[in-house]
């Protein structure tokens, strides 16, 4: 009997219970370097694991409270270091680690981070180039969301300034490092969107370590670039930075002044093309003018001819009507071009603009000048009588009738003959042929 | 004319010169097609010309709306903080 009277009987949760105090105590907080297996990330938020090396697995559990702070994404395969406290579920009887904290091994926390939410992202073609849009080809207002302290917006306005761009800048001011910096640029991203006057965004800030750089590799602000109506330009750090939301933007600036380039840069070289099309405008006219010109030149040589005299009449008339349309409207061109000019020379004095304005006018009267000249061209050709509508004077011309083979019979007097009454035998006529005449004598008569 | 931003007006200017230059039009249609040029060329520069270069911040009321006040770009060198 005394053998068994020694005996201490345990239930197994108590056995459980005192392993457990007794491990949570002997470890306390402790560090193990392993190879992520089995992971799994429960719709309860908390993530269960087996940390293993070659020889031996020990079960983990890392809670919600804990991983909400981890920047990467565990996974099978990756190996890592982590920091928790040894303890036992009771209910299986397995011991296991309460991951506290985790860093992945050999790669910084945070390139790993960069490059799995790259990857993701991609997966779901938020990089597609289907998805960039076109950037507008004259944005009037530019909304950007940076620091109002910081290098990128004071790097932009130099470059606007030193472009003379005429644009206008909204900043919508937000951190651009620490907690909370992408949500507040996200917010500023989703705010121009519900205005209508903003044509092109631009987020970004200048250079720095990739800590500082990090919201840019945040997801939420991602997102917010990818569901943006307007163009979206990212312009982070310098050139060899690369962020999450530069693959997501429309376009990435490599810098902050890159970006105010591009907004600005096309509106002198806009200027050019329109200037040149106005020039190719005057002067398709002027060609599509002379060449009627020449036409009634070599119709109005053959004076043998009797040109429907009315019809040229109302031809010449809706000409002329038409020619004064078109002087009216250069005229009130080079008006207003001048009207502009003397408003800003009027401005001039008021306001000092400095060269800026002085150059604008300059170009302005230059562009008067042109236009002048185009014009002066252009009254000249109009000038001549026989400015006719020459492709509807062909379809009339007797010329044309001829080429097809019919001739003009006149008498002797020159009086053109219609009928065959009118003739005799023995009568003498002049035949009118496309080349040439012949002169007939009539045989016989049936009228 | 059915034009109401700077790209299409510089799209059709180009197809109108592009047809004047091509000739084959009747005198008619050629002055008609010269008048809705030089309208759209004036669109153009009056679009080229409109916007000057003003610089505000949104800055969020007591009430919490937000509203644009001027803006200066803070003092600094080239580079520097962020």
């Amino acid at each position: 009997m005394h053998l068994f009277a020694e005996r201490r009987i345990y239930s197994v949760s108590e056995i459980t219970a005192e392993i457990k105090r007794d491990l949570e105590d002997r470890y306390g907080e402790v560090w193990v370097k392993g190879e992520i297996s089995n992971f799994r990330h429960h719709s309860s938020g908390h993530m269960y694991f087996t940390l293993k090396d070659d020889r031996a697995q020990v079960r983990a559990a890392c809670f919600r409270g804990n991983n909400t702070y981890l920047r990467f994404r565990p996974d099978d395969g990756l190996e890592v270091l982590v920091r928790g406290r040894v303890s036992v579920y009771e209910p299986r009887g397995e011991y296991q680690l309460i991951v506290q904290y985790m860093e992945p091994v050999g790669v910084g926390s945070l390139q790993l981070a960069f490059e799995q939410l790259k990857e993701k992202l991609r997966r779901e073609g938020l990089f597609d180039a289907a998805h960039k849009k076109p950037l507008p080809l004259l944005p009037r207002k530019v909304g950007i969301v940076t620091s109002p302290s910081g290098a990128a917006i004071r790097d932009i306005l130099r470059i606007l300034d030193r472009r003379n761009a005429s644009l206008d800048v909204l900043l919508y001011p937000a951190s651009v490092q620490g907690a909370g910096a992408a949500s507040e640029i996200a917010a500023g991203v989703r705010y121009f969107n519900t205005r209508s006057d903003i044509d092109v965004i631009i987020v970004g800030r200048g250079g720095g370590s990739i800590e500082d750089l990090w919201a840019f590799n945040e997801e939420t602000l991602a997102r917010a670039v990818f569901h943006s109506v307007l163009p979206v330009i990212s312009a982070v750090g310098h050139e060899v930075d690369y962020t999450i939301c530069d693959f997501v933007a429309d376009l990435r600036a490599p810098t902050p002044s890159a970006a105010a380039e591009t907004v600005s840069g096309a509106r002198e070289d806009l200027r050019a093309t329109v200037r040149s099309l106005q020039h190719r405008l005057l002067g398709g006219m002027s060609l599509g003018l002379e060449r009627r010109r020449s036409v009634l030149d070599r119709l109005a040589l053959n004076r043998a001819f009797n040109v429907a005299p009315n019809k040229v009449r109302e031809l010449q008339q809706r000409f002329d009507e038409s020619t004064v349309r078109l002087k009216q409207a250069m005229l009130g061109r080079a008006r207003e071009l001048r009207h502009r000019s003397e408003t800003l020379a009027a401005r001039l004095g008021r306001v000092d603009l400095g060269r800026t304005l002085d150059r604008r006018r300059d170009a302005l009267a230059l562009e008067v000048r042109a236009l002048e000249a185009a014009l002066r061209g252009l009254v000249r050709a109009k000038q001549s009588r026989l400015e006719l509508a020459a492709g509807k004077l062909d379809a009339l011309s007797p010329l044309a009738i001829l080429e097809r083979g019919y001739a003009i019979c006149r008498a002797a007097g020159g009086k053109i003959i219609k009928e065959a009454a009118s003739l005799s035998p023995g009568d003498l006529l002049d035949a009118r042929l496309a080349r040439g005449a012949v002169e007939c004598r009539v045989e016989k008569v049936r009228p | 004319m059915n034009i109401k931003d700077f790209e299409s007006a510089l799209k059709s200017l180009e197809e109108i010169v592009a047809q004047l230059e091509g000739g084959d039009l009747t005198l008619d249609r050629a002055l008609e097609l010269f008048e809705e040029g030089v309208k759209i060329s004036r669109f153009c520069n009056s679009k080229l010309e409109e916007a000057q270069r003003k610089v505000e911040m949104l800055t969020r009321t007591a009430g919490g709306n937000l509203v644009e006040t001027p803006f200066a770009a803070p003092e600094g060198d080239e580079g520097g903080a962020p």
